[in-house]
């Protein structure tokens, strides 16, 4: 048993908060960078551009890339031999979270109850997702949603007689409905199988993968780059101004499923999809 | 085109500029989202004044991060304005006349711009750091308690925006996308 203060996970919580919303990860500033060169459209090539520059901007004059620093979704990997200790770890996560976007100057975008909407004035409580796994470490993923993306997301349940072009058109549909509100060029997770939260849970921790990892397996892998190819046959393009590149990539994640169905979730995020993993 | 134009904006200007042109604004935009168009539609339903002379205004659609110290405001792009939709015939019909957002808009927002010759202007979406260089002022002037959300004055230097719904009612995101489509 490896004993872990819970403090310490709102220490790295905080430094992840303020840290990925002023820089992006390297295989994002990859990815939006060389979409700048494969752009037709001199619109869109515009559009590209100021995006890069806009990077370095937030980067070197410490201002947040966008505006919508997002709701901060948690991932927590805990190993089985860890024991927290000095109080609750939801405490401490929603504790990291409110540091990180007081002291980092980020937007506080949460409203408490959805329907009174009144701003919990600290962007808390976090969205956390709890995973038990083997050993004794925390791995601690974070992922700041905005919402002009999120609003875009759908999960549908498809008969298995869909088959796979039941799944592609369903995610060139949440593509192409997105279109300009998402703030093309999108990044897209898509979940398959599961029931109805497990695929939307893949889907969202499908965004988080590195753009420059390969998925579970080869079928996988030729599927998402099938995808990106046909969202980019759409020509929404950057901004949706019209252009080839509307989907930077699309991550899949699959799981088994029930015999009457074939769950399809299509988490939309825009090009400033934020991720970056700490382990403890 | 490239274009400058000075807000407030007058109809005759509104009404030169086309979609797809290029336009630096400058001058005074005022920024609300969701929450502060739910407080302007309740304060004229019940027959009060908006925090502003809407008359010739422009709204950008935004709610800022917050102001590092010494700075005048923190990251500064458009939000979706859809959402803004249910509320912004109304305040058309009454003299606005710029919008700055980002995706699209109803019918009824169309016919609006239309009727009224109004424009609506796309900034970059996800632009934030970028666009808030050109704001050099900045002041709260309603609904302060909703933080993010509240009303503030702008002022803005060479704001870089594209003309997205022109007073003809041309729509940028209509005509351009179908050039770069490709038939499966």
């Amino acid at each position: 048993m490896r004993e872990i203060p819970v403090s310490a996970i709102s220490d790295a919580l905080c430094e992840m908060c303020v840290s990925i919303n002023h820089r992006l990860s390297p295989d994002m500033e990859k990815l939006i960078y060389s979409a700048r060169e494969a752009e037709e459209s001199p619109i869109g090539r515009m559009v590209l551009g100021k995006l890069c520059e806009n990077l370095e901007t937030a980067r070197e004059e410490t201002i947040p890339i966008c505006q919508d620093t997002g709701m901060a979704v948690v991932f927590l990997d805990v190993g089985q031999d860890v024991h927290f200790t000095g109080g609750s770890i939801e405490d401490a996560v929603n504790e990291g979270v409110r540091r990180g976007y007081r002291d980092g100057y980020l937007r506080k975008s949460v409203v408490g109850d959805p329907l009174e909407r009144k701003n919990t004035g600290d962007n808390t409580p976090a969205v956390i997702h709890y995973q038990i796994v083997k050993g004794d470490k925390v791995r601690i993923t974070l992922a700041p949603k905005g919402f002009g993306s999120e609003n875009m997301s759908k999960v549908f349940m498809l008969k298995p007689a869909q088959g796979i072009d039941g799944v592609k058109d369903a995610v060139i549909s949440a593509i192409r409905d997105a279109g300009p509100n998402a703030c093309p060029p999108m990044y897209v997770g898509v979940g398959i199988g599961g029931d109805f939260e497990k695929c939307a849970l893949m889907a969202k921790r499908a965004l988080t993968r590195s753009s420059d990892s390969l998925p579970a397996n080869e079928k996988t892998a030729e599927l998402e780059k099938e995808l990106l190819g046909e969202a980019n046959a759409l020509g929404i393009g950057p901004a949706g101004l019209g252009g080839r590149v509307t989907v930077l990539k699309i991550n899949i994640e699959t799981y088994p499923t029930h015999i009457a169905g074939l769950p399809v979730a299509v988490n939309i995020c825009c090009h400033v999809n934020r991720h970056i993993g700490r382990e403890i | 085109m490239e274009k400058y134009i000075s807000a407030p904006l007058t109809e005759e200007c509104a009404k030169t500029l086309r979609a797809g042109d290029m336009v630096y604004i400058s001058g005074v935009v005022y920024s609300a989202r969701d929450a502060a168009h739910e407080r302007m539609s309740k304060a004229l339903d019940e027959g009060k004044p908006l925090p502003f002379d809407i008359s010739g205004s422009i709204i950008y659609y935004l709610g800022p991060s917050p102001a590092r110290p010494g700075r005048v405001i923190g990251s500064a792009g458009p939000t979706t304005a859809s959402r803004m939709d249910k509320y912004t015939p109304r305040l058309i019909d009454m003299g606005l006349i710029g919008m700055i957002g980002k995706g699209k808009r109803t019918k009824e927002v169309k016919d609006a711009i239309k009727r009224r010759g109004a424009v609506y202007f796309a900034a970059i979406g996800g632009a934030g750091a970028l666009l808030s260089k050109c704001i050099t002022a900045a002041e709260t002037i309603a609904y302060e308690d909703l933080g993010t959300e509240a009303i503030r004055k702008l002022t803005v230097k060479d704001l870089p925006v594209i003309v997205l719904i022109d007073s003809d009612g041309t729509d940028l995101y209509e005509t351009e996308p179908p050039k770069y489509a490709k038939k499966p």
